[in-house]
């Protein structure tokens, strides 16, 4: 089976969640655009493992959602603050450093 | 197509003597984690902070150790070996920038200790949970409650930052970015006063580091799909052995270099640095500037001298015009900030940029004559000027103050000069050797990155170097005239009596500044037998 299809698709994911990151307002959702391009790369991990024929890419994919689950502890928690704060997880109205 | 294959089971080797450094780094971490489940709270600011700055001394000691058996050791070629089969790095280099970081957190904890300047509690907010300007916080402040998590969580990103410059193979280097990174998010987010632009400041870097690093890690795959390996000595065989750029081997250097450039906050990818360096609490911004920048250095010469070596000519033209743009953004934006500490954030953004100008002279040593640098040596070099350097003025803007804690907008320290000649004059001082004026660190380093880059061929870089080093001496010198030649506006500022930390971090900081401009060699001797990338 040809691995091309699945590393379009990595690729789109990984676009879809770029684009969502520079264009959604809200923190919980810009994050979620964050997990979605790991998720991506997690995708072509996996596909160039089969295509290589070694395990380095599927190890690599079990490391990196580890390091995802450990950014989402660290990122709501920052998001939380900021949105008890301020009753609003909206980066555009985090601004008040700019210039 | 393959299978995957079946391989018996090898027990893996690894030296735990080597890599001790890291692990007592690590390990105190996670005994400050215990600290703060177990121990009162009333005595743990004195547990954990003595802790960290032990652990931390341990820790260079061991560096100190493990740097003498592998130059007993050296056979003459690259000094040190790879160790954990493979996935890290104990040379030259990875020791050298060991030491460095390790000497750099060392000050930076001191700042983080500092309790005298906030009235007999640290700098970093009471509650973090407690809402801003609410009833919880108050009593939270009334009681004098601290977080000293923050050591615990200063020395995981320590560990990271030990991790990262001497990653051998790409994963690594991945699970060390992030762990250098998420304790720092949070840190920057722990600022006791103006809360909100301290937790501005985290969501910013949050999110960009993120985002930042997920580019770096689809880098990681792309190049993982050209080479079949993340390790660098394979991606350079794989690199090497094949002529013509491959798309997939392109794009993945490119989205490698989005994740390092970031950490090293080079245009067009510095855009938080600014912001982050200004939220953030002031002693966690002096450990940022320092300690991420010469462990992102490490990392960001390691994968493009050792990994992608064979691609030079692909990466080095990108590599010049972010030089060039990261110098030009750093000086020129610099001149129109009005906040002491956003200024020194573009002038970080600007030595970066200095810093990616000597990375590209890549000239080697295995190819240059007895008494030249090679790049990486100059490099390094800089890193260890410009990082005590920046340790000792932010322990300034620490000491500078008013009724609402720190006060950083330029316009509040005019009259500096006269209201503490000493504090005005070290901070001078600092600000000469960011110009780079001779008899300081900075014309040192500014001179061993120059030449090195010149006699790499690159010299129209080096000429838009030394323009933007005179346009950014404007501005460190417009600092200087409203310190000690304008009136002070209200009742001018105050500056604040430290306890012993903070001054031994500036003394150290104005002592080594001073001391590697007149007499580098020693550093320069050190950098040199550092050697270069084990392969």
């Amino acid at each position: 089976m040809s691995v091309t299809p699945f590393l379009v698709l990595s690729a789109v994911l990984f676009g879809v969640g770029a684009v969502g990151v520079l264009v959604r307002r809200n923190a919980i959702v810009v994050f979620m655009c964050v997990e979605l391009m790991l998720n991506a790369c997690n995708l072509a991990f996996i596909t160039f493992a089969r295509q290589h024929g070694n395990l380095d890419g599927q190890i690599a994919a079990f490391f990196v959602m580890v390091v995802a689950a450990a950014e989402v502890v660290v990122g709501l928690a920052i998001i939380m603050t900021i949105f008890r704060t301020r009753r609003s997880a909206s980066v555009d109205d985090a601004s008040l450093l700019k210039y | 197509m393959n299978a995957l294959a079946v391989e018996p089971f090898n027990v893996p080797h690894i030296s735990y003597g080597k890599l001790s450094p890291l692990l007592i780094v690590f390990g105190v971490a996670l005994v400050g984690v215990l600290v703060e489940a177990y121990a009162p709270r009333e005595r743990r600011y004195l547990i954990q902070s003595v802790l960290a700055t032990l652990g931390l001394v341990a820790a260079l000691a061991a560096v100190v150790v493990v740097a003498a058996q592998a130059s007993a050791n050296n056979d003459g070629s690259s000094l040190g070996t790879i160790e954990a089969e493979g996935a890290i790095a104990v040379d030259g280099p990875s020791l050298f920038i060991w030491g460095t970081v390790l000497i750099f957190s060392i000050m930076s904890m001191l700042l983080f200790a500092e309790r005298r300047l906030e009235g007999g509690i640290t700098a970093f907010a009471g509650q973090a949970a407690a809402l801003p300007g609410t009833e919880a916080e108050r009593e939270a402040a009334l009681r004098g409650i601290e977080h000293t998590e923050v050591f615990p969580l200063a020395m995981f990103a320590i560990g990271g930052m030990l991790l990262f410059p001497a990653a051998n193979d790409l994963l690594t280097m991945f699970v060390a970015l992030e762990v250098l990174s998420l304790p720092l998010y949070l840190l920057c987010g722990l600022a006791r006063r103006r809360r909100l632009i301290s937790q501005e400041a985290a969501l910013k870097y949050f999110l960009l580091g993120a985002f930042s690093s997920a580019f770096f890690l689809y880098g990681i795959a792309l190049v993982y799909g050209y080479a079949g390996s993340f390790e660098l000595a394979e991606i350079d065989t794989a690199v090497s052995s094949t002529t013509g750029a491959s798309g997939l081997l392109l794009t993945g250097m490119a989205l490698l270099a989005v994740g390092l450039l970031f950490k090293v906050s080079a245009a067009p990818f510095h855009a938080w640095t600014p912001d982050v360096y200004q939220g953030a609490p002031t002693a966690v911004t002096a450990f940022m500037a320092a300690c991420t920048k010469v462990a992102a250095f490490g990392a960001l010469l390691r994968v493009f001298y050792v990994g992608l070596g064979g691609a030079r000519w692909d990466w080095e033209p990108l590599m010049w015009l972010v030089a060039a743009l990261t110098m030009a953004i750093g000086s020129i934006i610099a001149i129109t900030q009005t906040d002491i500490k956003r200024m020194l954030a573009y002038s970080s953004i600007a030595h970066a940029g200095f810093l990616i100008t000597g990375f590209i002279g890549a000239q080697q040593g295995l190819s240059i004559a007895g008494e030249e640098i090679s790049s990486l040596q100059a490099v390094l070099f800089y890193l260890v000027a410009y990082g005590f350097t920046t340790i000792g003025a932010f322990a300034v803007v620490t000491v500078v103050r008013d009724a609402g804690g720190e006060t950083t907008h330029l316009s509040r320290w005019a009259g500096l000069g006269k209201e503490a000649p000493l504090v005005a004059g070290v901070f001078a001082f600092f600000l000469l050797a960011f110009a780079g004026i001779p008899l300081t660190s900075g014309f040192t380093g500014k001179w061993a990155v120059f030449t090195s880059a010149w006699s790499g061929g690159a010299w129209p870089l080096v000429v838009v170097a030394v323009l933007m080093s005179v346009v950014a001496a404007f501005f460190y010198v417009r600092v200087i005239v409203v310190m000690f030649f304008s009136d002070p506006v209200g009742d001018g500022p105050t500056v604040a009596v430290p306890s012993a930390l903070t001054t031994v971090a500036i003394t150290v900081g104005a002592a080594m500044t001073l001391l590697l401009g007149v007499v580098p060699q020693p550093v320069f001797d050190l950098a040199r037998h550092a050697g270069e990338f084990i392969r």
